[in-house]
């Protein structure tokens, strides 16, 4: 594909490999109002969650033994749990969990996944073929439960269970890297690079990756909304964050045994993991629409 | 298919291998004299180099042998072929609950594209990838269960023994598992249709004066499948480690639930076991998809035939 596509041609066939200006993005995405609300949605749980100690009512870990199992009033918006502490401040400060584990762990996952992708992809031979046989082995697990055995062997925690859920995504990325590359290599702007005489890791570095990159977005906005439910669910059974620390999966494990008397406890977090999944997958789905074809 | 397995074997047997503490110590006990301790430690080839610990667990399981239990010191494998039928049927009851709802909404969603139809169901589709289903499963409690007192939050019995019963308990977990995979299904299904939807044959089927409804199922379905059958294979991963959730909320005796409690028992040769299986389990699901494909298109052969 040219580099020198004119802006009119650009706009009709925004595919993969064409050059895409960071006003263009914008544009495009701004286009699309769904995946913008989603997108504006996550930027204001990420704001909800880093100032949660102003925004937060009351402390989520203050007891209050006089005022346990309240259904919803004016002092307590969301009602209070079992130790009377307040549900609304709670699914606040859960938030930070959440997103700590659903950011932190693709991080972890993309850093290992990426150069090893890379290297695979542009290496190919024998190094590329151990690296493709181990993630075939990794991606036999079901991924749910290749990360509890992370955990359980782990043993409780939350940074335990981000390193699980990296475990069971840095295959994925690495695979979608080693792909992306393989067809990049073969392209002429490569050999034309090569021809000038670069150097493997500037061909690599400075020219495979920024190329590669759009559908490593894509996994990787779509993957956060995964982890979180995933940190979610090794919560909701025990092997995440540790109480008193508010977390959403860990309240509705809690909440389970009040289901007949306090049926809002198992209400609100529940309502908070769909909310915030919901706004990355709808803002994942508007960033793939922009860049794979493909799906539109 | 070989090296994948003798890689999940490695990376099971690293992953047991890493956990802190002593075997011999976990089965006895902690009050258990250090003779005794050291005696299993024997037995049980713990005092070996690691290599030979791991060949001696690898033979074990090709003859059949994989380990006991700490808990109840039953052999792994019989626990886990008796819970093979319960998670069995469960992802049956889910695959059936998920198709049917999936395949009739991803046809009317691509036939319909851009109607009110095809918003509805995308948005449900987009709501159903969003809702957690431990979530799902404890509102379908309280809703089923707890309020209107229609169906069991639990009480498991084998169909054999009791259909009524276990098709009452199988309702929920059911449709908890199928409906999150009902919209991962109905997306692709849309995807996949409105790209058949445009293709030559189809305005062909149109243009010799098909009716509408015969075209969409017979000449587009037929062709939009394919991409689906893929991400099913790809679904069964997840539906098997849904099983966990469903299973533990649901109190579902299969292999979901015997995972989550050896987890809680600190049980690792049957959490060993239980990890083994599912991997082995989708990698067979993964070989079956591939058979399936060469039955559905012709044009696929299953050597070689593709590149």
């Amino acid at each position: 594909m040219s580099v020198a596509v004119g802006g009119a041609l650009r706009e009709a066939a925004p595919g993969r490999g064409a050059p895409r200006g960071a006003r263009y993005f914008v544009r495009r995405f701004a286009q699309n109002r769904l995946a913008t609300a989603g997108f504006v949605m996550f930027l204001v749980i990420v704001g909800l969650a880093v100032s949660a100690p102003w925004v937060a009512p009351v402390s989520p870990i203050k007891t209050d033994f006089t005022a346990y199992l309240q259904p919803s009033s004016m002092r307590h918006l969301f009602g209070t749990d079992e130790l009377g502490r307040d549900v609304l401040s709670r699914v606040i400060f859960g938030a930070r969990a959440s997103l700590e584990a659903g950011i932190v762990s693709v991080a972890f996952a993309v850093a290992v996944g990426l150069p090893l992708g890379l290297a695979a992809g542009y290496y190919r031979g024998h190094l590329g073929d151990v690296l493709m046989r181990l993630t075939d082995a990794m991606l036999a697990f079901p991924p749910l439960i290749l990360a509890l055995a992370v955990a359980a062997v782990l043993g409780p925690g939350l940074g335990h269970a981000i390193i699980a859920i990296a475990v069971v995504l840095a295959p994925v990325f690495m695979r979608l890297t080693r792909a992306e590359v393989l067809q990049q290599r073969e392209r002429e702007y490569v050999e034309a690079v090569r021809a000038i005489g670069a150097w493997d890791r500037r061909i690599i570095w400075r020219h495979l990756l920024p190329n590669s990159l759009a559908p490593i977005v894509v996994q990787g906005s779509l993957n956060i909304a995964g982890a979180i439910i995933t940190e979610a669910t090794l919560s909701f059974l025990g092997l995440g964050t540790q109480p008193p620390t508010p977390s959403w999966g860990s309240m509705l494990n809690a909440a389970q045994q009040y289901l007949t008397q306090a049926p809002w406890l198992a209400f609100w977090p529940g309502i908070a993991i769909a909310l915030t999944v919901f706004a990355l997958n709808v803002a994942g789905d508007g960033l793939r629409e922009i860049w794979d074809p493909r799906t539109r | 298919m070989i090296p994948v397995l003798f890689l999940v074997s490695v990376i099971i047997f690293a992953l047991i291998n890493l956990i802190p503490g002593d075997a011999a110590r976990l089965f006895l006990g902690e009050e258990a004299p250090p003779e005794a301790v050291a005696a299993l430690r024997h037995e049980l080839g713990l005092d070996r180099p690691v290599y030979v610990q791991y060949l001696r667990w690898i033979g074990g399981m090709l003859h059949g042998d994989f380990g006991y239990s700490f808990k109840d010191h039953r052999p792994v494998l019989a626990t886990v072929v008796e819970k093979i039928p319960v998670t069995g049927e469960l992802t049956v009851a889910s695959l059936l609950v998920g198709w049917a709802i999936a395949i009739p909404a991803g046809v009317i969603a691509a036939w319909r594209q851009r109607t009110v139809a095809d918003y509805g169901a995308s948005s449900a589709a987009l709501a159903g990838l969003s809702i957690p289903n431990f979530w799902l499963g404890i509102m379908l409690i309280y809703l089923f269960a707890v309020h209107l007192r229609w169906l069991p939050a639990s009480g498991w019995a084998p169909l054999t023994k009791d259909a009524v019963r276990n098709l009452r308990a199988l309702i929920m977990p059911a449709c908890v598992l199928g409906l999150a995979l009902a919209a991962v299904v109905m997306r692709q299904l849309r995807s996949s249709m409105i790209e058949v939807l445009s293709a030559d044959f189809v305005r062909t089927a149109k243009a010799k004066g098909l009716e509408g409804r015969v075209v969409v199922v017979r000449h587009a379905l037929r062709n939009a499948v394919i991409p689906v059958i893929t991400v099913m294979g790809i679904q069964m991963g997840t539906l098997l480690g849904g099983a966990v959730i469903t299973e533990t909320i649901f109190a579902v005796p299969g292999l979901g639930q015997l995972a989550v409690n050896s987890i809680y028992g600190r049980d690792y040769p049957m959490l060993e076991g239980v990890v083994l299986f599912s991997a082995l389990a989708i990698l067979l699901i993964n070989l079956l998809v591939d058979i399936v494909y060469s039955l559905i298109d012709p044009r696929i052969k299953l050597a070689g035939g593709r590149s």
